[in-house]
């Protein structure tokens, strides 16, 4: 690795392993979440130093377009997350939810689950991935337990067993992978580095990677959230602490599909393998449509945008399943969007269960009239999430839709259809939640607006304007993708 | 490669697919446990005898992880768990014992029918030991999803690693295989810890539809 860049990519990675250790050891509350902002800070401030340079792959890390997208976005949110939590942890410790003890175990699992994520998406190596990506699902378990209420421990349990059970299933791709690699390659690290997979895999053994395409797609789809596998998905986010729910929505399921995406850039390189197109394309799709019906019964908040999560995941892996300049470009583009507009619903809806003192959506009316600025950012939110215009993801739904129109008009439809369905869900509920006379506390919330404003601002300046140097680097990323 | 030391690997793999199926129908706790650790037991001279013919010194290592972790350290652990919870008795089965079975001799003829052909580049040693790994990861699944208790699905969860274990020592010169075998033994170990910390009994068996609900927040 050349010397500056080397340096900036080890950074990324040893912020938060260094800072979480330190906040292991901290006591103190207030220093601790500060600590936790400026360590994320500065690993978001790193990661687009990666942009302007970034070093030579080596054996283990690598740092190409693709992932650069992921890694910025993967920190910012990051970052914005943790100022959010500083706010929403000081009120759950002020009515007793968490104790100190466990307030700096949580501290240090986010920046625990910060490093995994980061060395998910910068290792070159697949087990090395596949060892990250386990870690950022241990710590969030983890993380989904901590109130220790009986649903939440239920909660935890079930994302763990299906998790492991996911992650298990990945492990045996990843072996098949190495198989099929080691015909060609040789034994050793090079068989599993990622950047001379793609080049040599042309000359695979289709039917080994098939089968391994098959495990990884299961495994890491279940980490993804794809139905039928996404079982674990709306207990998770329903029971843990919001902050945590926002980066798993934002940012982890991004991770296990960054995975997904690496090894489907492998299947295309080789001519005689399985397209992994269709198979994509089907689980997105039911994704979408399974989750747009869903959306109707919920009663709990946090499970509402749960399910939504599993929509947006639906959409992005049907794009990226379509392939093409254009949809992988929406795809990519929508991914991004939904992370950002998603942990800004969850960081308004994290202070409305705390003024309201439930999560239920029958007890939580009238919020423009009470709260002002967390009414209407919910209101934004979910406009921006249903993909009503001018926000980004209207722009987004409508380049995959039409862009799919032009080749499968039979899945447009279909698309179109449950887009159209969720659309109904959420205004549906949005109407008795922001709207009509207010019910329960009125006692103004003590949050921080500005993470939810810049997600706002940049998500409507997507839809509106986009910097032509931006689509010109998601265009080529795109492109990566094939 | 000597015809001995492949029959030596197949016999030990095929023992674990025959550990596999004796989990299948223990209908007691305490057998269930000690059936395990014959299991992990299996796996660790496995992993040994492939680390010995591979001259692959590492996988020793993997090999004692095995046989401490999860032929003593674990099960131990276990006995203790099932005393403290007080759920030694007898194991209520989803699915009769008979049709876990039979469902499991399916499973084990579909992944030789798919491991076999394909797997045919991969080298004689690699092959079979592929087709009984994935055996035995799916009667791990078989296993997860015909038991209502915690302890049980952990167990099941445990014999699909030692599965993964076997096929990634198979996979000869796989690096990081040892890197992955500590990262497991850390998740399984973090599993047992919730368990007892969490007093964990069973998960997901009620089958009264308002409790469930009640759980989920999904109460109208």
């Amino acid at each position: 690795m050349s010397e500056p860049a080397g340096f900036v990519v080890a950074a990324v990675l040893a912020i938060p392993a260094l800072s979480a250790a330190l906040l292991a050891l901290l006591p103190d509350d207030r220093t601790s979440a500060r600590l936790n902002a400026v360590a994320s800070f500065l690993t978001f401030l790193c990661a687009v130093a990666l942009l302007a340079e970034r070093p030579s792959p080596g054996p283990f890390l690598i740092v190409d377009d693709l992932n650069v997208a992921f890694i910025v976005l993967s920190t910012f949110v990051g970052f914005t997350t943790s100022v959010f939590s500083a706010s929403y942890i000081a009120h759950e410790l002020e009515i007793g939810r968490l104790t100190h003890a466990y307030l700096r175990f949580y501290h240090a699992m986010y920046q625990v689950l910060m490093f995994g994520m980061n060395l998910a998406l910068l290792s070159n190596n697949v087990g090395l991935m596949w060892v990250a990506v386990e870690l950022a699902t241990l710590t969030t378990v983890l993380m989904v337990g901590i109130y220790r209420t009986p649903a939440a421990l239920e909660a935890a349990w079930k994302y763990f067993l299906l998790g492991s059970v996911g992650i298990a299933l990945a492990l045996f791709g990843t072996i098949l992978v190495y198989l099929a690699a080691r015909a060609v390659v040789g034994e050793g690290l090079d068989a599993m580095a990622w950047s001379v997979l793609v080049e040599r895999a042309a000359d695979f053994d289709p039917a080994l990677l098939n089968l391994s395409f098959v495990f990884l797609l299961l495994g890491y789809g279940t980490k993804v959230g794809l139905v039928p596998l996404h079982a674990w998905l709306p207990d998770a986010h329903a029971e843990g602490p919001t902050p945590i729910s926002a980066v798993l929505s934002g940012l982890l399921l991004n991770v296990a599909l960054f995975a997904v995406l690496r090894f489907k850039i492998v299947m295309s390189a080789n001519p005689g393998a399985l397209a992994p197109g269709p198979l994509m394309v089907a689980l997105g799709l039911l994704s979408v449509l399974f989750a747009s019906f869903m959306l109707y019964r919920r009663q709990d908040i946090k499970r509402m945008f749960a399910y939504s999560s599993i929509e947006h995941m639906g959409i992005v892996t049907f794009a990226f399943g379509m392939g093409g300049a254009l949809a992988n470009f929406a795809g990519l583009l929508h991914m991004t969007l939904h992370s950002l507009t998603k942990s800004a619903i969850f960081y308004c809806v994290g202070h409305i269960a705390q003024v309201k003192g439930t999560q239920r959506m029958a007890d939580i009316r009238g919020l423009t009239v009470s709260h002002p600025v967390l009414g209407w950012g919910l209101v934004l939110g979910v406009v921006a999430i249903a993909g009503i215009p001018p926000m980004g993801i209207f722009m987004t739904e409508f380049l995959i839709v039409t862009s799919t129109f032009a080749r499968q008009p039979v899945l447009a439809v279909l698309l179109g259809l449950s887009l159209l369905v969720a659309l109904g869900a959420l205004l549906a509920r949005l109407n008795g939640l922001a709207f009509g006379d207010p019910h329960g506390s009125r006692e103004p919330a003590k949050a921080s607006f500005v993470p939810v404003a810049i997600h706002f601002a940049l998500v409507l300046a997507a839809g509106i304007w986009l910097p032509s140097t931006f689509v010109a680097w998601f265009q080529h990323v795109a492109a990566l993708l094939r | 490669m000597d015809q001995l030391a492949l029959d030596v690997a197949h016999l030990l793999a095929g023992g674990l697919v025959l550990a596999s199926f004796m989990l299948l129908y223990q209908d007691r706790m305490t057998g269930l446990i000690n059936t395990f650790a014959l299991h992990a037991l299996v796996v660790s001279f496995s992993v040994a005898w492939q680390a010995y013919i591979q001259q692959a010194p590492h996988l020793y290592i993997t090999a004692a992880i095995a046989l401490i972790v999860k032929a003593l350290v674990i099960p131990l652990a276990l006995h203790r768990i099932i005393v403290r919870l007080d759920i030694h008795r007898t194991i209520e089965p989803v699915v009769g014992i008979g049709q876990t079975m039979l469902a499991g001799i399916g499973l084990v003829a579909l992944s030789v029918m798919v491991m076999l052909p394909i797997t045919a580049q991969a080298g004689t040693l690699a092959r079979e030991d592929l087709a009984f790994a994935l055996s035995v990861i799916l009667l791990g699944l078989l296993m997860m999803i015909s038991r209502r208790n915690a302890v049980s699905q952990v167990i099941g969860f445990m014999s699909i690693e030692n599965g993964l274990i076997l096929a990634a020592t198979g996979a000869k010169g796989m690096p990081l295989v040892v890197e992955i075998s500590v990262a497991f033994s850390i998740l399984i170990a973090l599993i047992v810890i919730g368990i007892f910390l969490f007093r964990i009994r069973e998960r997901f068996e009620t089958v009264d539809i308002h409790v469930l609900h009640e759980h989920r927040g999904e109460q109208p």
